[in-house]
């Protein structure tokens, strides 16, 4: 059902890490954004970011009630994952440190590419649910997460040489990278692109 | 084809440091608690400032095998603090990859004239700073992040306050300016020109901007979060307090939680004692160190 005339709320939770360059970004493509922190404020957003950060400070600082209700929020509402965000929604077990909330048959490795000196911008090449794909997109891999093993009904979008850095499945999208930090806003317009095919919108 | 070191890369880490805690640890036990209760990263130091205030003497760069220690049992950042002025200490830091050096004015300084050229490191560096000139010129310099000085070691939170409120009113006046009265402001506080017509665009420091020096509860934490701070760091207030992991834990929560008054008061209810304080007020000139570096 699409609701063209009413900007999308967007949630972005405010746990803690890199919740403002999201909000900048969606903001410039015309979406409402509200920080999520406690349960009762999902009750007011279409879908919901899960930013880059530390994902043991988000394992601390998130309650079972937020927690199931996080899961619960994700069974019928997009919702993306970045880098730390990637890792919570995944079911990885290689971190006792982290408790995963199990959306999406993955497994990684936290910062699967070096301690960040060797933090790295690189060229990905996109598949072709992205718009102009044709173009390369600059990733951001802070600290990042690796995908180590991923189930087959996860689709890549895309990819740094040949290994897969944003995955989607249904509503859930993950992306190991960073693109609130690239001056590029594709992966944020296909996430809203997501929130308009949801017929979980609120009106 | 990937490239380390960039700019973006590094001011990169300090975005995702944003709405949390770091916290200083002198050794591997400490980080464990201070990860155990949601620590966004650990600032490694040889001694905490109030240590160093106490015993005085030079203080220096941590011991390499107590930051590896920590490295290996925490799965956070890991950072650590150099001298001012010390390259060879930050080259050492980066050998040993830690994720962020902190320039610091807490370690007794190594040269009177120059910062590090930090541009020519691939780690990110944090410098503090008393108001905007101050900040502009590490940045210009190559900082990725911005802290405020504070006055480190002592629980009194006025001077953070000070600098934090100066910087952001630097910020506002910076906004309404014309070119002309740029140029000479930039010139007034010491401040490079490119840099300043970033703030005036942004609004806002074109690195992130924490806040330090003197924080030591949850409402300090809270207070400076408020004021404009993205993140905090917290010294001697931690591991100089009676309960360093529940207050550790209330501090992270109420950095989270900053503009929830209810939740702070559940947070701020009947912690262990805080750290033994100074007021900055009663104390000589010369103790003080944010007055290192310029």
């Amino acid at each position: 059902m699409v609701k063209a005339n009413i900007p999308p709320v967007a949630g972005l939770l405010a746990l803690q890490g890199d919740f403002e360059k999201h909000k900048a970004a969606l903001r410039a493509l015309g979406a409402e954004v509200i920080e999520v922190r406690t349960e009762d404020q999902l009750e007011h957003v279409d879908a919901l970011i899960i930013p880059g950060g530390e994902s043991t400070t988000m394992t601390i600082l998130m309650p079972d009630s937020l927690r199931s209700s996080l899961i619960q929020f994700a069974s019928s509402h997009p919702v993306w994952g970045t880098c730390a965000g990637m890792i919570m929604l995944s079911t990885t077990r290689s971190d006792s440190r982290v408790r995963p909330l199990g959306l999406v048959d993955l497994e990684v490795e936290r910062m699967g590419f070096g301690r960040q000196v060797f933090s790295f911008e690189g060229e990905l090449r996109l598949s072709e649910r992205l718009a102009e794909h044709e173009r390369p997109f600059k990733g951001f891999f802070i600290r990042a997460p690796r995908v180590k093993e991923k189930s087959k009904e996860l689709e890549v979008l895309a990819w740094l040489n040949d290994e897969p850095v944003a995955l989607i499945k249904g509503n859930i999208l993950l992306t190991s990278f960073h693109p609130e930090l690239a001056e590029d806003d594709r992966f944020h317009r296909f996430f809203l692109s997501m929130i308009d095919k949801s017929s979980s919108r609120k009106g | 084809m990937k490239k380390t070191g960039t700019y973006a890369a590094k001011v990169g880490l300090a975005e995702m440091l944003k709405g949390g805690v770091i916290m200083d640890v002198t050794d591997a036990k400490q980080a464990k608690i201070a990860e155990d209760a949601g620590a966004v990263a650990v600032m490694a130091l040889e001694r905490v400032p109030a240590d160093i205030r106490r015993d005085g003497g030079v203080a220096r760069m941590s011991d390499v095998a107590k930051i590896k220690e920590i490295q290996q049992t925490v799965s956070i950042p890991v950072m650590a603090k150099c001298r001012i002025g010390h390259f060879a200490e930050a080259q050492i830091l980066e050998a040993i990859e830690v994720d962020f050096i902190d320039e610091s004015e807490v370690l007794t300084p190594a040269d009177e004239n120059y910062h590090i050229d930090k541009h020519k490191f691939t780690v990110p560096f944090v410098c503090g700073c008393r108001n905007l000139g101050e900040a502009l010129r590490r940045i210009a310099e190559g900082a990725a992040m911005i802290r405020t000085k504070g006055e480190a070691g002592t629980g009194d939170i006025v001077e953070a306050v000070r600098h934090m409120r100066d910087v952001m009113s630097s910020i506002r006046r910076v906004q309404t300016m014309g070119d002309e009265e740029l140029v000479r402001y930039g010139k007034e506080i010491g401040a490079p020109l490119e840099q300043l017509k970033q703030v005036r665009e942004l609004g806002l420091l074109p690195v992130p901007n924490f806040a330090a020096g003197g924080i030591a509860t949850p409402a300090d934490a809270s207070l400076m979060m408020q004021l404009g701070a993205q993140a905090v760091f917290v010294g001697s207030g931690i591991f100089k307090s009676e309960d360093p992991a529940a207050r550790a834990q209330a501090i992270v929560y109420a950095t989270t939680h900053y503009k929830d008054p209810h939740k702070l008061a559940e947070v701020s209810t009947g912690l262990a004692k805080a750290m033994e304080s100074l007021d900055v007020r009663s104390m000589p000139e010369k103790e003080l160190l944010s007055t290192r570096g310029w």
